[in-house]
């Protein structure tokens, strides 16, 4: 087999000088300028000497609470990506009509919108929701820290790694040109052979490791690590959804892993599971990526949910209106995701029957929904509320999600779904409620639980000149996708005969400048906020006057969270402590036992990616190597029997006091 | 629904635990099970696979033409007689004894290589047939769903034999006993999906 | 090639377009509304189409009956309970009412219940593979009008039509007599795609290896497109095609047009009409293949290949031990554009041998030179990058299937 090899395949397999894109000027400015601006980061943190601090107080941190951070900064990181494929995609399409051809061939635009809807859904919201989910469960459930901390820190690792190496598809070689859910047979080896779609694969596949692990951990730690007397019914809705979200999670990602691997075995094996000769079945992919696809949009869409209800019920002074509906709303959600792939592929032809079915399913999801969104409008009614800046996100939120909501219950109907399938109209449908719903809770969410974070609240105004950039942004860009979608037009096309959709496409791409000013005054406030922190600084640890147990700590919160364990009498724990009058004990403090930082996860998620890599250019001494590697790491870190460590009393007593100070300071 | 609270005043609520509880357990072993059921999910699409390919012979050989019951058969005896073994293993340590806890492990580690011998032999056999996986689907979702349940196995066998390496440097103490169970739900686990590989891909691929 | 849409209604739509465009976003939005002939879902030509946009029509009102009040609500309660107003009440323990909860979950349950309702008749009513009963409303067809039949493939990336009652095919354009139902038979050479036409009835996958149904009529003459809605590669956005709906008398006389057209559609020229290529100006073929369709479908066009009708016939006989190894090289389909070197292998631009800028390409230049276009997939002197290929290290141009399938493998000796 490796007779006739000459020792460049050997050493590089078909990674060569040829893989990078200088021929092509957008990406080499791109390059151009993630080099500099990543040299300039690194040189400043080496001159100030920070890697140290970095490694030890962040990269190797067991912590949630920096973990989540670490998350969040990832995802925003990662946004910026997704929206500058988001930009070049809608400049082109509003270029691209007629005689024009734009700027972008479809070889390279193809990969654009590839690139653009993975890199959102799996490297901005998912990490957004993952990290939101990991800084605010365990303070709202009284814990200390997650399940398994060392895992968290993985996890988190390994997402990164996933996207390390789906960003370096951007230099060396090229990204997947088979759309963001690999569809077969295009995905294929025969009609996709280049790297691709394989970074597409390793991309994934090492991400879905760390979503899979921490999926696991969030459910342990919500279901074993609660305080004492918060049984089920008192758990905050966020972490009911979060419950939910990651049980869909454990249970669609093996699916994804699983599919992906056949997908690569069909690739690197030469297997037949999705080809057209030999008996593969590419309608069985349809099936099996649709069966993760799907809840996976629930697996963001509940958190979102989640922190709306916390948001609306604080804001509004009131307790959630009808919690118990509010959490057996979610439950059904989460049951019912599981049970609608289907609607993604009516068109396929299973016949009506099968077609109606889940047609109707699909439609049963939006009767819990309805009662969430009732039950939001019943908790500001006869609510005093404050209209801060997480807030505001609430009121654009209810009417663009309906909205979003009624195209999407139009979608599953299947006669209407035969003429808008795939068609812009589909497009706007899931951008209304991907954006409508989940980036806007989710950047409700940063606005809420920044001041905990950070000891510190965010700039009211840059907040609200975001949001309304946001909100009159999103409108200009779908509106005009959807009409497209009504006359007729097609999503993932790189040019346009007809002129006449040339004036959407313009308002449109104007759109998108607008939401790029939202991102814009979103990250001058988060800088403004950092200058003006001293004036915006909250002692209090309860700046919006919460009712969840993640305010009864101080802003930001000690390692340890709580140095005595709240025990729950009732729901909206806080509040309930607030309105009796709580105790906090001043003395008698322990030692805190605590769980150890460690490198082993970082270790492990690098010698993955460079795995990943080695497998994408087929460099397969180095896939054995990581390989081997990788295991070894893996047993070597098993015998490392010294996890953790006490925070010792006076410890405690010391950052307590500081605590007791400034309360006592303030009042 | 929420339970109502005492009224205040009644007894002065207790808002805060003043004394450290450590967390058990149970918390790994619970994650443990998820993490098992996740797996049993990657199994249940490869019998999903098997299932709507099975008989995707593309012109090919079938089971009835290729499989060797017999074989499968002591195959699968030795795998179910590790389980019994590592019940075994589980029962010393219980007792905690040491010695006969890694005897035990290390009968069932042999146990199981037998089992990755004679699997192995099975798949060299059916290629130098010409059965390969490239051959049909139905070959590509036999060699992956059997192949896969061998991949555990021999993950499994790693695994073991690091513990046994960490129980005798450390003796059985709690972490290890932890690491002993988790293992042992793991091989009960693949004893379980192995029984319906042998039922739904060997039994039903010949009978058919 | 023909024009996409009906000239008028463009005409129409920019018009109104230039005209409103300066009174802001939400203007601009309703002159697109307004100018509804461009709306073609919403204002389709066929009886299919029509009937699925009134079920658009009918469930948007259907859930505006709640979505409104929602909306209007949130308004209403944001400003009316805002903390700055001294008249709201201010109750912060209602957080339960049953009659409530009965309200908020019984209304959505209503609604999805009569969506429910029409969306099972009409998806049984509107099922793609269901031949038509009516032309028009209250026009029920005819139980002796001859449905007209329309084999479809689609190439990468263009369509062929081939008209199995009149012996012809064309390629990029369709045409159809007005109010004639039409049976569609769709498949596909290599990827997925979807056969949409609009105006007429929905789409339906174009699958290789199978086939699917669609059934359509055409209400009013006119030009009207179609395009793929399925993303296939780089072709894709170009894959449109002209769907001409005419009287019967129109119909006839492009048949004729087609049939003088003179070129034949044998099995090879369907194979060299098989190969990728983009932006394929409209061709006729006077003379079909027998079975060519059939033969498409199950992938069997090359001479020699096994069909998969025979492989699904030899399988559901429990296989073929014996003569296995004979099957196995006739039924190698995916692979043959690897092995004749046909698509690009490699990773980047030079490699696949297209420009790495659009505006390389000529200006509205109609058809575009397709060995200049694509030179990295339609010239096979173009070398597959060594570095970056496709290949596992060791094979010459194959794939990674490619290189294992020819390990040399004996007979089945059982």
């Amino acid at each position: 087999m490796f007779s006739n090899l000459d020792l460049q395949q050997l050493i590089f397999g078909r990674l060569s000088l040829e893989a990078i894109p200088y021929h092509e000027p957008i990406l080499l400015v791109t390059f151009a300028v993630v080099a500099l601006g990543g040299a300039a980061l690194l040189g400043a943190i080496t001159w100030y000497g920070k890697w140290g601090y970095l490694w030890r107080e962040w990269f190797t941190s067991v912590d949630h609470k920096k973990i989540g951070i670490m998350y969040i900064v990832l995802a925003i990181v990662m946004l910026l990506r997704g929206f500058a494929d988001a930009v070049m995609m809608i400049t082109q399409k509003a270029l691209s009509v007629g005689v024009n051809e734009g700027y972008l061939p479809p070889h390279h635009y193809d990969q654009i919108f590839s690139a653009h809807g993975m890199i959102m859904i799996f490297f901005m919201a998912m990490p957004f929701v993952t990290g939101m989910m990991n800084y605010v469960m365990p303070l709202q459930i009284g814990a200390r820290d997650v399940a398994f901390p060392f895992l968290n820190n993985f996890s988190f690792w390994m997402t990164a790694g996933g996207a390390v190496l789906t960003m370096m598809s951007l230099f060396v070689g090229e990204f997947s040109r088979a759309t963001w859910l690999g569809f077969a047979p295009l995905s294929g080896a025969a009609y996709s052979p280049g790297v691709g779609v394989d970074y597409y694969i390793w991309g994934l596949q090492i991400a879905g490791v760390g979503t899979t692990l921490s999926g696991i951990n969030l459910i342990a730690t919500i279901v074993k690590m609660r305080a004492p007397g918060m049984t089920m019914m008192k758990l905050p809705v966020f972490c009911w959804t979060t419950l939910a979200s990651n049980a869909i999670i454990v249970t669609i990602f093996p699916v994804l892993t699983a599919t992906l691997a056949l997908l690569s075995l069909d690739r690197y094996v030469g297997t037949h599971f999705f080809t057209n000769d030999y008996g593969g079945n590419a309608m069985m992919y349809m099936n099996l990526i649709w069966i993760w696809g799907h809840p996976e949009v629930y697996v963001l869409i509940l958190p979102a949910f989640g922190i709306f209800s916390e948001v609306t019920s604080t804001f509004c002074s009131k307790r959630l209106f009808g919690y118990t509906s509010m959490v057996y709303a979610t439950m059904v959600i989460a049951l019912v995701s599981w049970l609608v792939w289907l609607h993604h592929f009516f068109t396929m032809g299973a016949g009506p029957t099968v077609n109606s079915f889940f047609a109707i399913a699909s439609m049963i999801i939006s009767i819990p929904t309805g009662a969430k969104v009732f039950n939001w409008l019943f908790t500001m009614y006869r609510g005093k509320i404050r209209f801060e800046t997480p807030f505001i996100w609430v009121v654009g939120f209810i009417p663009t999600f309906v909205i979003g909501g009624l195209t999407g219950v139009l979608l599953a109907v299947p006669p209407v779904d035969f003429v808008v399938h795939n068609s812009l109209f589909l497009v706007a449908h899931f951008h209304n409620v991907i954006i409508g719903g989940v980036v806007f809770g989710l950047l409700a969410g940063v606005q809420y639980w920044f001041p905990k974070a950070f000891g510190y609240k965010l700039d009211p105004f840059w907040g609200k000149a975001s949001f309304w950039c946001w909100l009159i942004g999103f409108w200009t860009v779908f509106l005009p996708l959807y009409i497209l979608g009504l006359m007729g037009v097609t999503r993932r096309t790189q040019h346009f005969e007809d002129p006449s959709v040339q004036p959407f496409l313009t308002v449109a791409a104007f759109g998108v400048f607008i939401i790029m000013a939202g991102i814009l005054a979103f990250l001058i406030q988060l800088f403004v906020s950092y200058l003006r922190r001293e004036k915006l600084r909250d002692l209090t640890g309860d700046p919006w006057d919460g009712r969840t147990l993640e305010w009864a700590t101080s802003s930001p919160p000690p390692p340890y969270n709580f140095a005595f364990t709240p025990v729950v009498h009732d729901l909206d724990a806080w509040w309930d402590m607030k309105k009796r009058g709580y105790d906090h004990p001043l003395e008698g403090f322990r030692p805190i036992h605590m769980p150890k930082n460690t490198g082993a996860g970082v270790v492990l998620a690098g010698l993955s990616t460079v795995l990943g890599f080695a497998l994408v250019w087929y460099i397969w001494w180095l896939a054995a190597l990581s390989f081997v590697a990788l295991i070894a790491a893996a047993i070597i870190h098993t015998f490392n029997y010294n996890r953790d460590y006490y925070i010792p009393a006076e410890e405690v007593v010391r950052i307590e006091g500081r605590r007791m100070a400034q309360l006592a300071g303030r009042a | 629904m929420h339970e109502t609270t005492p009224p205040p005043g009644a007894t002065a609520p207790v808002f805060y635990e003043q004394e450290e509880h450590a967390h058990g357990d149970g918390g790994t072993l619970f994650g443990f099970w998820i993490y098992l059921m996740g797996d049993s999910l990657i199994f249940a699409v490869l019998f999903a696979c098997y299932g709507v390919l099975g008989r995707n012979f593309a012109a090919g050989p079938s089971g009835a033409d290729l499989f060797d019951l017999r074989l499968v058969a002591v195959n699968t005896g030795l795998l179910l007689l590790s389980s019994i073994t590592y019940g075994f293993a589980m029962l010393e340590m219980d007792r905690d004894r040491i010695d006969k806890t890694l005897a035990w492990l290390a009968v069932t580690g042999l146990l199981g290589a037998a089992f990755l011998g004679i699997e192995l032999y099975e798949f060299a056999h059916l290629i130098r047939e010409g059965a390969t996986p490239q051959r049909s689907a139905f070959l590509s979702s036999f060699f992956t769903l059997v192949g896969t349940h061998g991949l555990h196995v021999t993950f499994g066998i790693v695994w073991l034999v690091t513990l046994m390496v960490q129980v005798r440097r450390r003796g059985l103490i709690v972490e290890n006993q932890r690491r002993l169970m988790c293992l042992s739900m793991f091989w009960h686990f693949l004893d379980v999906v192995w029984i319906g590989v042998f039922t739904f891909v060997y039994l039903m691929g010949v009978m058919q | 090639m023909s024009k996409p849409i009906r000239p008028n209604a463009y005409r129409r739509s920019i018009l109104s377009l230039t005209r409103r465009s300066a009174r802001g976003l939400a203007l601009l939005a309703l002159a697109g509304l307004l100018s509804g002939c461009n709306l073609v879902v919403m204002n389709p030509a066929g009886d299919v189409a029509v009937q699925q946009r009134n079920l658009i029509i009918a469930s948007t009102a259907l859930m505006l009956l709640v979505i409104l009040p929602v909306i209007a609500l949130t308004f209403l309660f944001a400003w009316r309970y805002r903390a700055s107003n001294p008249d709201a009440t201010y109750d912060p323990d209602f957080h339960h009412s049953t009659q409530l909860e009965v309200v908020i979950w019984t209304v959505p349950l209503l609604i999805i219940i009569a969506l429910g309702a029409m969306t099972w008749i009409g998806t049984h009513t509107l099922d793609p593979f269901r031949p038509l009963t009516r032309i028009a409303p209250n026009k029920p067809v005819p139980p002796d009008m001859k449905h007209l039949t329309v084999e479809v493939v689609a190439l990468d990336w263009k369509w062929l039509f081939i008209y199995p009652e009149y012996g012809v095919a064309s390629v990029n354009e369709m045409a159809a007599p007005v109010d004639v139902p039409i049976s569609f038979r769709i498949t596909s050479s290599s990827v997925w795609n979807t056969f949409y036409v609009p105006a007429m009835a929905g789409m339906i996958y174009a699958m290789p290896a199978m086939e699917t149904k669609l059934h359509g009529v055409m209400n009013e003459e006119g030009d009207f497109t179609g395009q793929s809605a399925h993303y296939s590669g780089s072709g894709f956005s170009r894959m449109n095609f002209g769907f001409r709906s005419l009287s019967q008398q129109g119909f006839d006389e492009w048949v004729a047009k087609v049939k003088s057209a003179g070129a034949a559609l044998d099995r090879e020229a369907y194979l060299k009409l098989e190969k990728p290529s983009e932006e394929v100006p409209v061709q006729y073929y006077a003379t079909v293949d027998n079975g060519l369709f059939d033969a498409v479908v199950g992938l069997c066009v090359t001479p020699g290949q096994m069909c998969v009708g025979e492989m699904h016939h030899i399988d559901r006989t429990g296989g073929a031990a014996e003569e296995s190894e004979a099957n196995r090289v006739r039924l190698d389909y995916d692979n043959r554009r690897l092995e004749s070197g046909d698509e690009p292998s490699g990773a980047t631009f030079p490699a696949s041998g297209r420009p790495p800028q659009g505006s390389v390409q000529p200006q509205g230049a109609i058809p575009r030179d397709q060995h200049l276009g694509r030179g990295g997939v339609n010239a096979p002197e173009t070398q597959p990058d060594q570095g970056q290929g496709n290949a596992l290290p060791g094979a010459e141009k194959g794939p990674a299937p490619a290189q294992l399938n020819t390990q040399p493998t004996e007979g089945h000796p059982h």
